[in-house]
């Protein structure tokens, strides 16, 4: 067990943990910000999304030790950031979510996408949401909201 | 005058004693004062065991002629839609960092170096039908790409991801992942020799 300081959404936690353990299990059960899901725990899914400095980092495969000093900021806390809450009111808009359960991940990738693209296109969305699945098949909606939030930051 | 001399010579001796026994004085530039004496054979032997890493899957994952990077000694598309992206770093969220940091993560099986990223296409050591390319043209690549021979020696020698194929982690399942068929002292070794050689390729035949 060791200890680390994590910078989460702008404020500094401690926790004492397995070195080996994945991020997203200290955020759910650790510091108890269950917006962040696990889906397929490989990657493969997108449901853990968060940003790493950043950058949009699939939490589940993410040893603790090698998050260094980066600042993390899950779902909890991305409506804070401008970009992060204009994709949540498209998200509301559009009506996009159904069950839900990929929704954090999904938006999590869209504010990584439109903050280096801010008018993407619709191969851009395609390629960059490529990662994030949704056993719903919100994905038209999800390609609409990207869109509208795009515009309302223009 | 004689003794002189004799002091001269004791120097040489001593100089090229220690160039023989310390193997960090030996420099990337120093390779160049070796060019003659390396012949081209030597060098054509050598090149054919950098070749065999080379198109390792460890390196020829990442050296593609697709729009993608690929994964596994099966060398099977890389899983979860990853594309190459304009810088071969993937796309906005979707980068490489997204799951490769900079170090392997053991626990949960993800490959990691710092700057983790695919080569160029002009880098590409298979081609479109997934073929491996010939000594020859991988040969011609290498020695094409702004990189003289001292070099893709220093990129052998000392670049993270070339480092990490000799290290590449543990598989999800807790195994091992294969290794390149030289040890990475054997592969720098080899390039030295080929690079002494003044970087000789083959022909196709």
């Amino acid at each position: 067990m060791e200890k680390y300081k994590l910078t989460v959404n702008g404020e500094m936690r401690e926790v004492t943990i397995d070195p080996g353990t994945p991020l997203l299990w200290v955020l759910r059960e650790d510091l108890k910000m269950t917006g962040t899901k696990y889906g397929c725990g490989i990657s493969a899914c997108g449901a853990c999304t968060v940003h790493l400095a950043g950058v949009a980092t699939r939490s589940c495969v993410l040893p603790i030790s090698l998050v260094g000093g980066r600042p993390i900021v899950t779902i909890e806390g991305i409506g804070q950031d401008r970009v992060g809450r204009a994709v949540q009111d498209a998200w509301v808009t559009e009506d996009v979510v159904q069950c839900g359960y990929c929704q954090s991940g999904q938006i999590m990738s869209a504010v990584a996408l439109l903050k280096s693209r801010p008018k993407p296109s619709d191969i851009d969305i395609e390629r960059s949401m490529g990662g994030n699945i949704c056993r719903c098949g919100t994905y038209v909606r999800i390609r609409k909201a990207i869109k509208a939030a795009a515009r309302q930051l223009a | 005058m004689v003794c002189s001399d004799r002091i001269r010579r004791w120097f040489v001796v001593l100089m090229t004693i220690t160039w023989m026994v310390w193997p960090g004085t030996r420099s990337v530039a120093q390779t160049d004062e070796k060019s003659s004496t390396t012949s081209r054979e030597a060098g054509l032997a050598a090149w054919q065991q950098v070749y065999s890493v080379l198109t390792y899957p460890r390196c020829v994952n990442c050296h593609t002629a697709t729009n993608y990077p690929q994964q596994g000694d099966d060398r099977h598309r890389h899983l979860f839609n990853v594309v190459r992206g304009p810088g071969g770093k993937g796309v906005p969220g979707l980068n490489c960092a997204t799951c490769h940091q900079s170090a392997n993560a053991d626990s949960t099986g993800v490959p990691g170096a710092h700057n983790w990223h695919l080569a160029p296409l002009s880098m590409k050591w298979q081609d479109e039908n997934d073929s491996i390319l010939s000594s020859a043209d991988v040969c011609r690549s290498v020695t094409n790409n702004g990189l003289d021979g001292p070099g893709i020696l220093r990129h052998h020698e000392q670049e993270p991801l070339v480092l990490w194929a000799f290290q590449p982690g543990r598989r999800r399942d807790g195994t091992q992942r294969s290794l390149p068929p030289l040890t990475h002292a054997q592969f720098v070794a080899a390039t030295r020799t080929w690079v002494d050689a003044g970087t000789p390729c083959p022909q196709n035949p």
